[in-house]
This record gives C-alpha cells, sequence and structure tokens, in this order.
C-alpha cells in the first residue's frame, strides 16, 4: 500500500467505519442508561429537582476548598490535560474543518503556534496523571486494564498529531494517515469504556443535583 | 424463608435506575471520593474508597443491564459475583460506611455514591450479609418496637419523671392537635431531658401537639439495614398513629437517619403520599423563632461550634435552621472548618453504631471530627442528632477531650423566657 | 551531436560577457544553497565542460515538462546554457523525424556509451506495452535499451518520477515511473506538473561541476529544490498561523490573501520550489495567484482525494453516515434499554418479602 492509499484509507472507508461504531455505541449507552427511568419521589419537595439537576452540571466542575487542598495535582492536571486536548481538537484550523464537514457549520480557529504549544502541555500533563495514577495507593488500587488503556488512546492522537503537524520521523501523509488511523482507535474504543463519562456525567451529574436539589441542598 | 444468595443479587438486580447506571457508567477512577470519606482519611486503606464498596453491585449492573457487558458475559469472558464476594463486602458497605454522603458531594462526574449503597444493601440484607448487631437491632425494631428494646413502659416512666421536673403534663394520645412527636429510642433512654426540653418550649411557644402510644419510635432499623419493606412496616406505623389522632404535622426528633426514613423515604416506601406533613425539630423551632413565637433571653457565653448530622444538614436539607437558632442562642458562634454541607461525618450513623463489629473503627475515624475540633477550640459541641451525640462523646473520651456535647433543642429551651403560665392550662 | 566546443567557448560566440557568465554561475551557486566560495569552481567547470550528450526520451507524457523548460525561450543565460548541451533526442524540439530521428539516438548512444545522460519524461505503460510506442518501439523496451549506456538518468516531471497522471486511478495502462523499471543506474527524480525550468538546469549545472548527482531525499528528489515544503516557504503563512483563511475564491479573504488551506492547498505535504524560485523567472506561483497548491510533485497527487478538500478532511459523506448510525443507535437503545426494564420488571416481581426471619441464611 502506497502512502497515500493508506491516507486514502484512513479518510475514506476507516474513518466511515469508526464513526458508526463511535455514534451507534454512544447512543446504545446513553440510552440503556436513561430507559431504565427514575422513579418519581412521593415526599414533600422542598425544593426544585430539575433547578438542582441543571445547577449540578455547572457547580460540580468547581471543586470544594478542603477537596481542592487535599487532591490539588489530581484536579489541576485533570483541568489543564482536558482543556488542552480540548482546545486543540476544537481550536485547529484543519481540525474545525473536518467538524464543518459533518456537521454544516464552523467557528473561529486560534493561531497554530498556540495550538502547539498547547499539545505540549497537554502531553506533558497526560504524561504527569499516569505517573500519579501508578504511584498514589487509591488511584493504583482501583485502576484496571481499561484505565490504561483508555490513557494510551487519549495521548496517541495528540503525539501522532504533533509528529504530523512537525513532520517528524516519516512523510507527511503517512504522519497524516497515522494521526487519523489514532483518533479512529480513540473513537473505536469510545463506547465500551469509561470515556463514556464525556456524554454520562450530565446525567450522573443532573441526577445528583436533582436528588439534593428535591431536598433542598445545592450538591 | 432463608437469606440466599438468588435472592441478593436478585435485589441487585431490581435496585438498578437511570442514576445508577449513569453513575457507574461516569466513574473514572479519579479516587476524589477516598479524600472525602472519613473512613479513608483516617485509615489511609484504599480499600474504602466509596466507590471501591460499590464493586459487586457495579458487576453486576454491568453484566446484566450493559450489552457489552451481557456479550461478553454470553461469551463467558466476564466474572459473575459470588458469594464469598459479598461477604468480603459485607464490612465495606456496614461498617465502614454511614451512608453520610460526602463522597456524593465531590465527585467530578456527579456520582451520588451514597445513594447506591443504601440500594446495595438491599442485596446485602437478602444474601444474609448484614452486620449481627443490625440484624438484632432490626428483629427488636419490628417485634419489639424499639431498635434498642425500649417498650411502651419505659417511655411512660421517662415521661412521668420530665412531668414531675416540668410541673406540668405532656400530652399523649391527644387526638386533633397540630404535631405528632417521635422520640428516638436513643433519646428516651440516654437524653431523656430532650422530651422535658420539648415540652417546655411547645408550651411557650403554644403549640399543640402530643405523643403517641402507639408508634413512638423515630429510628428506622429498615433504612439502616438495607430492607426496604421492613422500613415501610415501620412507618406505616407511625402513618396509622399519626392518622388515628389526627394531626397535620409529624415531628422527627433529634436523630439522622430517622429525619431521612420518615421524611424522604417513607413514602416512597409505603408506596403512597402523606396525609401529614413531616418536620424536623429543627424546622420547627426556626419556624417559632421566625414567627416571635420562641422568645429566647441571654446567650450562652461559651465557644460553641454546631456539628452537622449529615441526614439532617447534607441529605436532609436542613443546614440554616440550626445555624438561625445558634444564632440565637450563642454569643460565640464558630463554624468547623468544612461544615454545612460539607461537614464530616462524626462516623456512627447508618447502622455502624448497632454494629459492635465496628466499634473499633468508629472510634478510629472520629479523629477526623478531632482534627476540625483542633482548628477551632470550642469549650462545647452542639449537635441535633442522639445519635451522633452518643458517638462523640464516646470518641472525645477516647481522644481524652474534655468537651461537653450538647443538644440544640436542650440548649434553647434552657434560655426561654418566662411566660405566666397558668396551672394546667393546654395553649 | 557532440561539438568539439567546449561550453566556454560557446557562450563567448554567442557574446556573452565574462561578467555575465560569473553573474549566472553565483545565481546558480546561491539557487543549490552553495556558499559564494563556490561560484569561481563551478565558472571553472562550466568553462572547460564539454558539452555532454543528452537523450530525451518522452513516453506517456503532455509535453508540458518540455514547455516548461523551453519558457526560458528569450535570450537568457538558461536558453544557452541548454543549447550548450548537445541534446542528440527530443521528439519536440529536434529537427529530424522519422528514422533519421531515431537514427541519431542510436548514433549519440554508441558514441557516448556510459556517459551519456538520460532524460525521462512520461510514465511507461506496463499493462501492455502497446499503449505506446515510438517508432514501433515499446516505451519499456526503448527504455531498458536506452538506460543501458546512461551514465544517469533524469526524469523530469511527476509522470517519469511517479507515474503522474497516467497513473492516476483507475490506472488503465498501468503506468509506472522509471524508478519502478531502472534499478542499476542513479536516478534522479525532478518532480513536478510541470517541474519549474530553472530547477531543471540547476540539476545539470550541479551534475556538470561536480560530475555526480546532487544529495537526494527518500523520494529521490534533489534536496536543493525539494527539501522544504511549500508551506514552510508560503508567504501566506503568517495567515495560516494566526488562523485567517478564505473560505471561497471570492471573498474578502481570498481578496485580501489569506492562507487556502481550506479550499484544499496541499502546501504542507508537498516539498517544491515553487514558493521561492516561482515561475516564469520569479514571477509568481498557483498560491501567489490564489490557487491553492495541487501537490503536483507528490506521487499519487491525482488521488490524493481532491483538489479543492483539504488533507485533514474525510473523503466520503461521513454526516449522512454519521445521522443513520445515530438512528440506528436510537432505536438500538431504545430496544436493549426496553429489554432492561422488562429485565427489572422480572427482578421485582421474583422478590420474596424480607422478613426479620430471612436476615440470615439457614443453617
Amino acid at each position: 500500500m502506497t502512502e497515500t492509499e493508506l491516507l486514502m484509507w484512513a479518510r475514506g472507508p476507516a474513518l466511515q467505519v469508526a464513526t458508526v461504531i463511535f455514534l451507534l455505541g454512544v447512543l446504545v449507552r446513553i440510552l440503556e442508561i436513561l430507559v431504565l427511568g427514575r422513579k418519581a419521589s412521593l415526599a414533600e419537595a422542598r425544593g426544585s429537582a430539575v433547578a438542582g439537576g441543571l445547577r449540578t452540571i455547572v457547580t460540580r466542575s468547581i471543586p470544594d476548598r478542603g477537596t481542592l487542598q487535599r487532591s490539588t495535582f489530581n484536579i489541576v492536571a485533570g483541568y489543564i490535560f482536558h482543556t488542552g486536548f480540548f482546545v486543540v481538537l476544537f481550536l485547529f484550523a484543519p481540525h474545525i474543518l473536518v467538524f464543518q464537514d459533518v456537521l454544516g457549520f464552523s467557528w473561529p480557529s486560534i493561531p497554530t503556534q498556540i495550538i502547539d504549544a498547547t499539545t505540549i502541555v497537554t502531553i506533558i500533563a497526560l504524561l504527569a496523571v499516569l505517573a500519579h495514577r501508578v504511584r498514589h495507593r487509591v488511584m493504583r488500587f482501583l485502576s484496571r486494564f481499561e484505565d490504561y488503556l483508555v490513557w494510551f488512546v487519549t495521548i496517541l492522537p495528540l503525539i501522532t498529531g504533533y509528529f504530523a503537524f512537525h513532520r517528524i520521523g516519516l512523510t507527511p501523509p503517512t504522519l497524516i494517515a497515522v494521526h487519523i488511523i489514532s483518533v479512529e482507535l480513540l473513537m473505536v474504543v469510545f463506547p465500551f469504556t469509561k470515556l463514556m463519562h464525556a456524554f454520562t456525567l450530565f446525567m450522573a451529574r443532573y441526577y445528583n443535583g436533582a436528588i439534593a436539589g428535591y431536598r433542598g441542598v445545592n450538591s | 424463608m432463608s437469606a440466599s444468595f438468588e435472592r441478593g443479587i436478585n435485589a441487585f438486580k431490581e435496585q438498578m435506575d437511570a442514576p445508577v447506571a449513569a453513575f457507574f457508567s461516569s466513574c473514572v477512577r479519579c479516587g476524589l471520593c477516598a479524600e472525602a470519606c472519613l473512613f479513608y482519611t483516617e485509615t489511609g486503606d484504599p480499600k474504602f474508597t466509596p466507590i471501591n464498596k460499590l464493586e459487586p453491585m457495579r458487576r453486576v449492573w454491568k453484566q446484566e443491564y450493559s450489552f457489552w457487558g451481557k456479550l461478553t458475559g454470553a461469551l463467558g469472558l466476564s466474572k459473575p459475583v459470588t458469594d464469598a464476594e459479598l461477604t468480603e463486602w459485607e464490612t465495606l458497605v456496614y461498617d465502614s460506611c454511614t451512608l453520610c454522603g460526602r463522597c456524593s458531594m465531590v465527585c467530578p462526574v456527579g456520582n451520588d455514591i451514597a445513594y447506591m449503597i443504601r440500594k446495595m444493601r438491599e442485596g446485602m440484607a437478602a444474601s444474609g450479609h448484614a452486620p449481627e448487631g443490625l440484624i438484632g437491632a432490626t428483629q427488636r425494631a419490628v417485634t419489639i418496637g424499639s431498635p434498642m428494646g425500649v417498650k411502651l413502659p419505659a417511655l411512660q416512666a421517662q415521661i412521668r419523671h420530665a412531668e414531675k421536673d416540668l410541673g406540668f403534663s405532656i400530652p399523649v394520645d391527644v387526638e386533633g392537635v397540630d404535631y405528632m412527636l417521635l422520640l428516638s429510642s436513643m433519646e428516651i433512654m440516654n437524653f431523656p431531658e430532650f422530651i422535658s426540653a420539648v415540652a417546655r418550649i411547645f408550651r411557650h411557644a403554644g403549640v399543640s401537639w402530643t405523643i403517641s402510644s402507639e408508634a413512638f419510635e423515630a429510628t428506622n432499623s429498615g433504612i439502616q439495614i438495607g430492607v426496604s419493606e421492613i422500613a415501610a412496616e415501620l412507618v406505616e406505623r407511625i402513618v396509622a398513629a399519626a392518622a388515628k389522632l389526627k394531626v397535620k404535622y409529624v415531628i422527627s426528633p433529634e436523630c439522622g437517619h430517622a429525619y431521612m426514613a420518615i421524611r424522604w423515604e417513607g413514602p416512597n416506601l409505603i408506596g403512597r403520599r402523606y396525609d401529614f406533613k413531616v418536620v424536623h425539630i429543627l424546622e420547627l423551632l426556626d419556624e417559632l423563632r421566625a414567627s416571635g413565637r420562641l422568645q429566647t433571653s441571654g446567650k450562652e457565653t461559651q465557644r460553641l461550634t454546631y456539628h452537622d448530622p449529615c441526614q439532617i444538614s447534607r441529605r436532609g436539607g436542613v443546614v440554616q435552621q440550626p445555624r438561625n437558632l445558634m444564632n440565637q442562642i450563642a454569643a460565640d458562634f464558630v463554624e468547623m472548618p468544612e461544615t454545612g454541607t460539607m461537614n464530616w461525618c462524626c462516623g456512627a450513623g447508618g447502622g455502624v453504631s448497632s454494629n459492635e463489629r465496628a466499634d473499633e473503627i468508629r472510634l478510629k475515624v472520629f479523629n477526623r471530627k478531632k482534627k476540625q475540633l483542633d482548628v477551632i477550640h470550642p469549650d462545647a459541641i452542639v449537635s441535633a442528632c442522639s445519635n451522633c451525640r452518643i458517638h462523640l462523646e464516646d470518641g472525645l473520651e477516647e481522644y481524652e477531650m474534655d468537651i461537653p456535647v450538647l443538644s440544640l433543642t436542650e440548649t434553647i429551651a434552657e434560655h426561654l423566657v418566662d411566660r405566666e403560665q397558668k396551672e394546667g392550662q393546654q395553649p | 551531436m557532440s561539438n568539439e566546443k567546449t561550453l566556454g567557448e560557446v557562450l563567448r560566440q554567442q557574446g556573452v560577457t565574462r561578467r555575465g557568465f560569473l553573474k549566472f554561475c553565483a545565481a546558480t551557486a546561491s539557487m543549490m544553497a552553495l556558499p559564494p566560495s563556490m561560484v569561481p569552481r563551478i565558472a571553472a567547470a562550466l568553462e572547460k565542460a564539454r558539452r555532454p550528450s543528452v537523450i530525451w526520451l518522452s513516453f506517456q507524457e503532455c509535453t508540458g515538462c518540455t514547455e516548461s523548460l523551453t519558457r526560458s525561450h528569450s535570450p537568457t543565460i538558461e536558453g544557452l546554457i541548454f543549447n550548450t548541451i548537445s541534446l542528440d533526442y527530443h521528439h519536440t524540439l529536434q529537427a529530424a523525424s522519422g528514422t533519421h530521428a531515431e537514427l541519431a539516438r542510436e548514433k549519440a548512444m554508441q558514441e557516448n556509451f556510459g556517459n551519456y545522460i538520460l532524460v525521462v519524461d512520461g510514465s511507461i505503460p506496463t499493462a501492455n506495452p502497446g499503449y505506446s510506442t515510438i517508432a514501433g518501439i515499446s516505451n519499456l523496451d526503448m527504455l531498458q535499451d536506452t538506460a543501458k549506456g546512461a551514465a544517469a538518468i533524469v526524469s523530469v516531471g511527476t509522470c517519469a518520477a511517479y507515474g503522474g497522471i497516467p497513473h492516476a486511478s483507475p490506472d488503465p495502462t498501468g503506468a509506472v515511473a522509471v524508478t519502478d523499471i531502472i534499478k542499476d543506474k542513479p536516478i534522479i527524480n525532478v518532480p513536478g506538473c510541470p517541474p519549474i525550468g530553472v530547477v531543471i538546469t540547476g540539476v545539470l549545472s550541479h551534475y556538470l561541476t561536480f560530475g555526480a548527482i546532487p544529495e537526494l531525499d527518500a523520494l529521490g528528489r534533489p534536496l536543493a529544490f525539494y527539501g522544504k515544503s511549500i508551506h514552510d516557504r508560503c508567504y501566506r503563512r503568517p495567515f495560516y498561523d494566526k488562523g485567517q483563511f478564505a473560505e471561497t475564491f471570492d471573498d474578502e479573504g481570498a481578496k485580501l490573501g489569506w492562507c487556502l488551506y481550506k479550499l484544499g492547498c496541499k502546501g504542507p505535504t508537498t516539498y517544491n520550489a515553487c514558493a521561492t524560485t516561482k515561475w516564469n523567472e520569479g514571477t509568481s506561483f498557483p498560491i501567489e495567484s490564489g490557487h491553492p497548491c495541487l501537490g503536483c510533485s507528490e506521487p499519487d497527487f491525482w488521488d490524493g482525494g481532491g483538489f479543492y478538500k483539504a488533507i485533514s478532511m474525510p473523503t466520503g459523506d461521513i454526516t449522512r453516515t454519521a445521522v443513520y448510525a445515530i438512528g440506528a443507535g436510537a432505536a438500538a437503545g431504545v430496544a436493549l434499554g426496553a429489554v432492561n426494564r422488562a429485565r427489572k420488571k422480572r427482578a421485582e416481581k421474583a422478590h420474596e418479602k424480607v422478613t426479620i426471619n430471612d436476615l440470615e441464611k439457614d443453617g
């Protein structure tokens, strides 16, 4: 297979398959949760469940002071790599073009030097969280194979993307193909793992806030 | 009939709902819940990580309610939960969890872990994996009417004692009054001054109230052990008594899980709404304060702090009312570092104090509360749960700290303004 | 036919001054990124160079490469240098035709065996050699035959270097590059569709000066001209970095000369000298004229997913796939959810009331 054929495969059939697995998988998982339903409470409400639920979706992103003090590294490094990942994914011009192709609309991009620096910072943060996962006794205790797999498929697109952008190592078409394939790997793994939290956390936070809000507590 | 592993697994399956599925789907193994749980912070043992306490139930969810889990199960690639594992998890689910819900407040993806532990107990109990002490308490609650075995004569004795001190009678089985007061066995046996305090406050404020001789127990062991039908049976007794006495309100006393049981779980346990409203004693006292019916004079000069009982504050929603009342009667009220809905559990709720096997760990984790106290150095601790009170006293003694633990209701009663009361008159 | 005069003598005959000649050598040196100290050496070499024999074979090509080279037709130094190479065989430029043309080729091969430079443009059909023949000889045979006595081979244009447009899908002729056929000779690829005129003369000058082929990249191209991507030398790069793109060919961005990435520019993956050397003596190059780079000096650029689709974009209709996948996922999800509910209902039905006597296991 020539490098152009590899790139065409990555941009073509491979992407189609990955898209199907990703979207079908995500939807199945979300609906498997929602259709189970939740019994309405017969107790007299003190506050609004809906307001509480919506509130917690937002406020749960802000840790309380005690937790921030006790788990500083976890929270800070976690925010750095999440933010960095989203910035690189959604604000880099070539990526926005892909979204435009699929969604039909686009948005402004940010300068490539910033994207480049953000990629480095994100990769470093991801390496740091892996080290933390292996060394911290609670995280080490909780972690399964899945946690390490997910880490790998998350950092891979960042690394391959950086290499593709700077054209390090292989020829440009091959580097781009490898990058696109690494993204497809992430897409295919996504619905089977904890990566689903990207979608399900909205439900979890909502339910949490709703249960508490019903009782008049801001959670 | 006997407890069995199959009944336990079946109970797990029944307990699944959308929140549980969302929570298990979202956990990213970040470990933040561990740092919020006093059983982890004071022991350093990662097995006490809250989400880990749910592991068997998580596997059941995965294998029974997720497509991928069902598929891998069919291919023989998954590990079904075993009875031995449930045995192993018994101490995690009962001895080292009070359902305090602090983990539910910090989980970044929003998991309500305490909600799930409550559900997991249904399966643990049905499979025979509830602690002995709690089983005993539950059996007593159903057969005798109180987990501590307190029968009506014992209550009547305490009431007579109180009436002698008060100089007026305490209403029992009076029909048509507004409020029916429940009492926890702990209060009746260890803190009977609570009864006198309530009587004095209600007389002062002109509250019409009574105690039912047929249903006076507030504590709900069914909630603690995690058997909904038993919990429902206990609630039904209160509902029947309230109906019989035609009261408008049922008061939940200074007991944490009692409030959760009657206020929030009750109607769902019995499958219908109440014909009365439930108020916590603190809610009522605050209403009386706000409407001017509760007049106090003088303030406590000693440095006071307030310990939030988890089921009343964080899980119950009665957060501001005790603070209003504290400000009324305390000149030097200092909050604990991390307070309100983020206060730390005393370590004894949710059935832990009924479980002798958990005594050692219960006292060990009191160290968390001690660390809070070491920052503010109060002269006394005020709270509104007798179980917290007893355990705080135990802990303070263990750590050789000379700090009295007071009831908020009793403290308020001590500051009541004297009003002209005609002998025997019921306001 | 080989001339007895040296290159220097020919130039003087044409009226080129010493000064003019040295200026050309300086320009050649700087184009190849050689230091000024090399200029005397280039001058000396070119001065003494005997006009080497060059045989130019044209296979499946469009003659565009020749057109590009001969754009330097006005009396420039490049044109004169071209004349001073003994171009013994070239379909378009030679005077002879028919049998005489072929005889000229054979004679040049015999007289200069082992020393002539073979230049090839156009791809070679292999599906059926009959697709392209010259004087009844298939391209394949002619190439193999002529290559035997060549000192070096220069594949001019993307067709000869990588197969070019005939090789593009569906490739009915089985078109291949020179490097696919000849394995035992030094081959320089000078791709482009067409390549820039001065690039070819720069390559030849290098060969005449040093007697060796220049340093090549992994695709066999001289690093001096193909070492940097268009993207890295494009004057519109600051716009790419800032995120200012033309969205259509006639919008504000296009008029302001913004980056053409969104219109499908292959600059980032294309290696050539267009952005610096430009065309027609530095007049312009496609991007400067407002058209995205096609990537014409890269293999398979015809099959790269479209000239107006950026290289990062999907080639198929992902939107439609996404809509179907979401629809199917929703249906499957609801169905599976219903299965879950049924399972829960069954568990609820199977529930046996737990009494205080059921809290312990019997036995």
